[in-house]
């Protein structure tokens, strides 16, 4: 039985390998699915919920892109990748795109051969402590007992802060978010640190969240965005555009609500060759001229998707912050839709 | 001369007496077993403490567990009011509220029954080869998992019933399945009660008929599988009396192969247009939980074992290339970690397989995890062939047996028997490997579904419930197997010691 289905899928292999791949982008629509490296649970960022129904922020972005490239947000396979076998999975051509908490690191553009393409999220790390500690700032963290995950980039930032602020720290290593919760709670660490997204999560599900706060350093720099193969420049191109999109819709009030009745009614040029009235902004990227309309539609411009997944009104209740746009103060900016 | 009477002679016997009480009951045994010596006296009172002292913090904890909330927060609240505030207790509801995909993973839920009923058929299949032409027990084990099975679909329906709108539930509410199930236990009943030994044509076919029930998809394709077997098996059979046992295995495996690749898909393509016949094919990244473990488990399981037999045979051959072949394979197999063989199941076939192809990810696992486990399971029973006496395979040569009959009749039947502890430990011990294919990303019970769980922000910091919940599933599915295991030694005991 295995051994058959085995022969079979080489044989329809052998046969697909005739249509030998041209990019990405022509690989989706032939296949009219995207699949989407995504995180094995990450919460307000991605995972499937108690009706098997993947959301999160970076979901979003993903059932954007699908909404642009096949017309249908719903066309988006989502595989569980872990941190060890995200990279090698897009290499392999496992997935098409990563969107998965990644960070945009020099040696993962370059020497993984991978092209992070944007920055859908600003992240960096912080620390949470009891607020009886009475400590107020990262530096007073002096001799205390750190929560820390092993094997990550946090492990170095947090080595490198103590350091360069001349204090010392005792780790106390964990497997996982879960068990530095556990860990946390049960008074193994004075603080415990990870990305300020997870912190403010974890936070917000401890039983008294009132008496824990999370210091105002940010000892790191995490920026999180969509991640594709290098060298495929048009997938990449789509990819870039279609965050810069919602990035753009946000900044000129198109919303998933008003973008249909924007796109007769605007008078604004950027806006109407971003819903594909004026010009044609989608060929260029061989997508069509209604793409990023499409992609907006899917769950709304980036603060609305923002807002549904890990903004304030959420549980989670993160802030813009970094992440506001640069009209308001923050980073995310978009380069003009000309 | 009046002889003397004796003072005092016993007439009548005397009854037995009770043994003295620190000789018999609870008393001995306490005292044989727990209080012999002074050390042993002392260690039994400091388990008794340490056991009073787990059991203390940990039965309250489960026993008050809360059994309906909708998030953590809801639980510690619950607990809270009922309990007062820092007390600790279960939160148990998450169990309640997801119960489904720790069984299920995502497979959608109008289409729990195809799963329900594959798991039912699973110990129809079984019984036949656990307990070959028993008609009692295999009547049984008919009739009970019909049971169950059925009772399992009412409340499957029921709950997917509840849990989705009325005309969303299309496939479940059709009352049709329930009246397939009762049909084919039925069936399986009879032929259980008349004819046990013909049960096991069932369990040949189960893995073609389970494999559908999960994946779905055409009829025909599972039937065109089918019918490349049906192919090897004849041309072994014509051909194996011209040019013996293993050339003709070949060219059957030959046959079987040009008919599964060149011709198998064309014949069943034309099938499917003229008669479509199938379920809703579904994808297996899909399959999650249990569901995905016992897939995984059950396959690898089932077919290791005829791979380690030969792979053992092939060790102990004379014939230098296979006798080469198998060790190296085992031997490379078995220096490699189960990790590293998912890692290249997930990533490394991607590269060598021509691009965009979509060669399902739990397939390869489980080959890869089938291949890991033939070599264990080739050396357990190398070890039971080097158990004989030589005197046997001497016995086998004098009665003009030839290889394949001597294996067949004299050696593995006492090979597989001393093997059997070792076998079942190697499908214990694979069985709870299946849980390492989170390191891929497949959402296994203990930590894929776990963490999935605990991503959503209601039940983030949920820690001890679901791990209880899913090691206890695990340790009752290995306990049976375990004492499966004893109950066949017993049976098979044929020595005097």
């Amino acid at each position: 039985m295995k051994k058959s289905v085995f022969l079979g899928t080489l044989a329809a292999s052998a046969l697909m390998a005739g249509f030998a791949s041209a990019g990405t982008l022509d690989d989706v629509k032939a296949r009219g699915e995207l699949i989407c490296g995504s995180n094995t649970g990450l919460t307000g960022f991605g995972a499937p919920d108690a009706n098997n129904n993947w959301t999160g922020f970076d979901v979003d972005l993903c059932r954007a892109i699908g909404a642009a490239v096949l017309g249908d947000p719903s066309k988006v396979k989502f595989v569980p990748t872990t941190g060890e076998t995200r990279f090698t999975a897009l290499a392999s051509g496992e997935v098409d795109l990563l969107v998965r908490n990644s960070t945009w690191t020099y040696s993962r553009d370059t020497d993984l051969k991978l092209d992070f393409v944007g920055v859908n999220y600003y992240d960096g790390q912080g620390f949470m402590v009891k607020k009886d500690l009475g400590i107020l700032s990262a530096k007073e963290l002096d001799g205390a007992t750190v929560c820390i995950q092993t094997g990550t980039t946090t492990e170095l930032n947090l080595a490198d802060f103590f350091k360069s602020n001349n204090i010392s720290y005792t780790p106390v290593t964990v497997a996982d978010d879960a068990e530095a919760q556990r860990q946390y709670m049960a008074g193994a660490c004075d603080a415990f640190t990870t990305d300020a997204s997870g912190l403010a999560a974890t936070r917000a599900t401890l039983p008294d969240p009132d008496s824990h706060i999370i210091l105002p350093e940010i000892i790191s720099k995490e920026p999180l965005g969509p991640v594709v193969r290098h060298g495929d420049n048009q997938w990449g191109d789509v990819v870039r555009w279609t965050l810069n999109a919602l990035l753009t819709a946000e900044e000129k009030g198109v919303t998933k609500a008003n973008a249909e009745e924007m796109a007769s009614s605007s008078t604004d040029p950027e806006v109407r060759r971003l819903l594909g009235v004026e010009g044609d902004m989608g060929a260029m990227t061989g997508l069509d001229k209604d793409a990023f309309k499409r992609a907006i539609m899917a769950n709304g411009n980036y603060g609305e998707i923002f807002a549904a997944n890990i903004g304030e009104s959420t549980p989670i209740g993160l802030a813009r912050g970094l992440n506001e746009l640069w009209t308001n103060g923050g980073l995310q900016y978009s380069p003009p839709f000309r | 001369m009046a002889t003397p009477t004796p003072t005092f002679v016993r007439t009548e016997m005397l009854g037995p007496q009770e043994p003295p009480i620190s000789q018999s009951g609870a008393v001995k045994w306490l005292r044989e077993n727990l209080f012999s010596t002074p050390l042993n006296s002392l260690l039994t009172l400091l388990g008794l403490a340490f056991a009073y002292l787990v059991l203390r913090t940990v039965v309250p904890w489960a026993w008050n567990g809360v059994w309906s909330a909708s998030s953590l927060g809801e639980c510690r609240q619950i607990i809270a009011e009922t309990l007062g505030p820092d007390s600790h207790a279960a939160c148990w509801a998450v169990i309640g509220e997801r119960w489904q995909q720790f069984i299920f993973g995502f497979y959608p839920l109008d289409l729990y029954w195809r799963p329900v009923l594959a798991f039912g058929l699973l110990f129809c299949a079984l019984g036949p080869i656990l307990y070959f032409g028993q008609s009692g027990n295999n009547l049984r084990i008919v009739g009970a998992s019909g049971l169950l099975t059925l009772g399992a679909l009412l409340g499957v329906r029921h709950f997917v019933a509840k849990a989705n709108p009325p005309s969303d539930a299309i496939l479940s509410d059709n009352p049709m399945v329930l009246v397939i199930a009762v049909v084919i236990f039925a069936l399986l009943g009879v032929v259980a009660k008349l004819r046990p030994q013909k049960l096991v044509w069932f369990s040949i076919l189960y893995p073609l008929i389970g494999f559908y029930l999960l994946w779905g998809g055409s009829v025909w394709a599972p039937i065109g599988t089918l019918v490349g077997f049906v192919i090897l098996a004849l041309v072994w059979y014509g051909l194996q009396r011209q040019v013996g046992v293993v050339v003709a295995g070949g060219a059957g495996l030959v046959t079987a192969a040009v008919w599964w690749i060149w011709v198998q898909s064309a014949v069943t393509d034309k099938l499917n247009n003229a008669i479509p016949l199938g379920l809703l094919y579904e994808r297996s990244d899909q399959f999650g939980g249990f569901l995905l473990a016992f897939v995984i488990g059950v396959a690898a399981i089932s077919a290791s074992l005829p791979i380690g037999i030969l792979l053992a045979l092939g060790r102990r051959s004379d014939m230098f290339l296979i006798k080469t072949l198998s060790v190296g394979f085992i031997e490379f197999v078995r220096g490699v970690p189960l990790i590293t063989m998912l890692f290249v199941a997930s990533l490394l076939l991607q590269y060598f397989l021509p691009p965009q192809t979509n060669f399902d990810l739990i397939l390869r696992v489980i080959i890869l995890v089938t291949l890991f486990s033939a070599a264990y399971i080739a050396e357990v029973i190398r070890g039971g062939l080097a158990a004989l006496p030589r005197g046997q395979y001497e016995a086998a040569d004098a009665l003009g047996l030839d290889y394949w009959q001597a294996q067949r009749l004299i050696i593995m039947p006492q090979a597989l028997k001393i093997s059997i502890p070792g076998i079942v430990s190697s499908f214990i011990g694979l069985f709870k490997d299946t849980t390492l294919v989170a390191l891929v990303g497949l959402a296994d019970p203990l930590q894929g579904i776990t963490k999935i769980v605990r991503a959503d922000i209601n039940w983030k910091g949920i820690y001890w419930e679901p791990y209880l919940f899913v090691g206890l599933i695990f340790f009752a599915v290995c306990f049976s197997m375990s004492r499966y295991s004893m109950y066949l030694e017993r049976k098979l005991k044929r020595d005097h010691r």
